[in-house]
């Protein structure tokens, strides 16, 4: 009595379980619902992975279709080495987009110099020298920072370092380059120090036992071990700041002031990604088209610091 | 440390001083650090909360009436969070599956991881850019919130791929074993076994995608407008129902805090979005870190 259900279970449970006869049935009849089902989803699936690749291409079309006519009726020397951009001058205007090349340049320099020594400090001390429940609170913080939007940082920004900077050196006005440069030493502090931190970690213990054995202090040992060993991946966290830096438009927008000026530490600059967020909304004519070249620009400047990011990433893992 | 220094020979003086300069500045930057992200949030609280308040939150900017309100803008956000999830989530989850699962040719997954990375390490000005000269003008989109969330698709895209393989890299490859030895098909085993087992990491994909395009702001100055007035979603027929619900344009919260500070020098109501947005950022990353907690466990 008690034997029966149990086996009428197991072949229902077979049966749900379509093992030999479904197998069969599939290998006969190929071109059953299923089969087709299969295909399809794959070629669902397939396309899926291919959208990036469409995406990549649409961007490389477009900026380039879009800019490409300025350059060629400005000229590719004068365009990238003209000093002066006064697009809405009606009689004379001038698209020399150095300034603002010089100035992301020195921009994304400055907010490096500043904000990779505190960035690496701080991943050091979180990996090596706090203890686990501090470093825990810290690293949540620095996440919080990490997703607070751009326009949050420019707006604090805008009320609080350009009067600090206005006050301090008696200008006229405080939007500058030193603003922008600050507000974005802060914006890749949280990218910085996430992957040097897990550079660091990512170094053997018996490295710096071994240090240590050998008589060298804890300090020692982190700066001149532990660090040497994760160099790659430090690199690659300069480099991932180099990108966030020089990509950034709307927090700078707000604290730089947008005159294309060459840049001075204070003198209100214009950044090739404010020239493009700025002044996208009025621009016409070739004005416009120039815009779109300074994307190009852009994403030449990008796609460079990608490769070295991909060259940086890949050596780590070899060396791993 | 001293324990160390008790069983060798004391450190010369020259020593001492760069050990005692490098464990100084190690504590300064982390001091800095958080003295840094204290005054930040601190600073934001202080400045915006007394501008904040209910009928801020709940009602529509009106010149005549004099009253400010970013409820709009909050539409316009949970809309674009909205038409972006549902668009990505299909395409980067099955972008996944396809490489984790499908893909066999190595030269096309290494060009997918490329352009996978590319897209990940492209500023939002440049997604900017080419989503209004695909999406509002050559697609015919003009400018609207739809516009917008098709570029922000193009922008979240590697955060949904990367979480999502995460996920399925953790899947044991005994269930798919077991699926495939019962004679499930491949989309069968990927349905019942893969997905259900990885649902936690496709869940930290969309919480991070959805802090991302909250915190987006130049796409969606460039593709959906600025303006601050309720758009008009709904209509009396179908017809009209859905080019007003298609065509809709607006600014989200991120671009109305630009517009206050920027354009209205109004400071205030600036910091009062950017409360919004700070705790909306919070709450963000506590839903992502428990999402990730479940997801280590299993």
């Amino acid at each position: 009595m008690k034997a029966k259900p149990e086996t009428e279970k197991r072949d229902a449970a077979a049966a749900g379980a379509f093992t030999g006869e479904q197998a069969v049935e599939r290998i006969d009849a190929k071109n059953s619902v299923k089969d087709i089902m299969e295909k399809v989803m794959q070629g669902v699936f397939l396309f899926c992975g291919l959208v990036a690749i469409g995406f990549v291409l649409v961007i490389s079309v477009y900026l380039i279709i879009s800019g490409i006519p300025a350059i060629r009726e400005v000229g590719l020397l004068n365009f990238l080495g003209g000093t002066t951009w006064s697009p809405a001058n009606k009689t004379e205007p001038s698209f020399g987009i150095l300034p603002m090349i010089l100035t992301s340049v020195y921009g994304t320099a400055g907010a490096i110099i500043i904000g990779v020594p505190i960035g690496f400090l701080m991943a050091v001390f979180l990996s090596k020298v706090a203890n686990r429940r501090v470093a825990a609170v810290i690293r949540e913080v620095v996440d919080l920072l990490a997703g607070i939007p751009s326009v949050v940082y420019g707006l604090v920004g805008m009320m609080v370092l350009v009067p600090g900077i206005r006050n301090v050196f008696n200008l006229a006005a405080g939007d500058s380059l030193l603003a922008a440069i600050i507000v974005l030493a802060v914006m890749i502090l949280p990218s910085i120090i996430s992957v040097s931190e897990t550079a660091l970690n990512a170094v053997p213990r018996e490295y710096e036992e071994a240090s240590l054995a050998l008589g060298a202090t804890e300090i020692e040992t982190y700066f001149r071990v532990s660090a040497p060993a994760a160099k790659s991946g430090i690199a690659a966290a300069v480099v991932l700041g180099v990108g966030r830096a020089i990509g950034e438009a709307m927090a700078i927008l707000m604290v730089a002031g947008n005159v294309a000026n060459m840049p001075s530490l204070l003198s209100s600059v214009k950044f090739l990604t404010t020239a493009i967020a700025g002044e996208m909304s009025y621009a016409g004519g070739l004005h416009r088209q120039a815009l779109f070249s300074i994307g190009l620009v852009l994403f030449v400047f990008i796609m460079l610091i990608n490769a070295a990011l991909n060259f940086f990433f890949k050596r780590d893992k070899e060396g791993n | 440390m001293n324990e160390h220094e008790s069983i060798t020979a004391p450190l010369s003086a020259r020593r001492r001083a760069w050990n005692g300069t490098m464990r100084a500045l190690l504590y300064a930057a982390a001091a800095f650090i958080c003295a840094l992200l204290v005054f930040l949030i601190g600073y934001i609280l202080y400045r915006g909360i007394p501008n904040l308040s209910w009928q801020f939150l709940s009602s529509e900017e009106s010149v005549i009436n004099d009253i400010q309100g970013i409820l709009p803008a909050i539409i316009n956000t949970v809309y674009v969070v909205f038409w972006t999830l549902l668009i990505i989530l299909p395409l980067g989850v099955g972008s996944a599956i396809y490489l984790t699962e499908y893909a066999t040719n190595k030269k096309l997954v290494s060009i997918i991881e490329f352009a996978t990375e590319t897209l990940a390490g492209m500023p939002s000005i440049i997604f900017a850019l080419v989503g209004m000269m695909v999406f509002c003008q050559a697609l015919g989109l003009g400018t609207s919130l739809i516009a917008g969330s098709l570029t922000l698709v193009m922008m979240t895209l590697p955060t949904i791929i990367r979480t999502t393989q995460e996920s399925l890299k953790t899947v044991p490859q005994s269930y798919r074993e077991g699926s495939l030895a019962l004679g499930s098909g491949k989309w069968h085993m990927i349905r019942t076994v893969v997905l259900p087992s990885s649902i936690d990491g496709i869940v930290t994909g969309c919480i991070l995608a959805v802090g991302r395009i909250v915190g987006e702001s130049a796409i969606l100055m460039f593709t959906a407008g600025m303006s601050m007035s309720m758009a008009q979603f709904g209509g009396g027929s179908i017809g009209e129902f859905f080019s007003n619900f298609f065509s809709a344009a607006g600014s989200t919260l991120t671009v109305s805090l630009y517009v206050y500070a920027k354009e209205r020098a109004d400071f205030g109501l600036a910091f009062a979005v950017a409360v919004v947005l700070l705790i909306i950022a919070f709450v963000i990353n506590i839903a992502a870190k428990l999402a990730g907690k479940k997801l280590k466990k299993n």
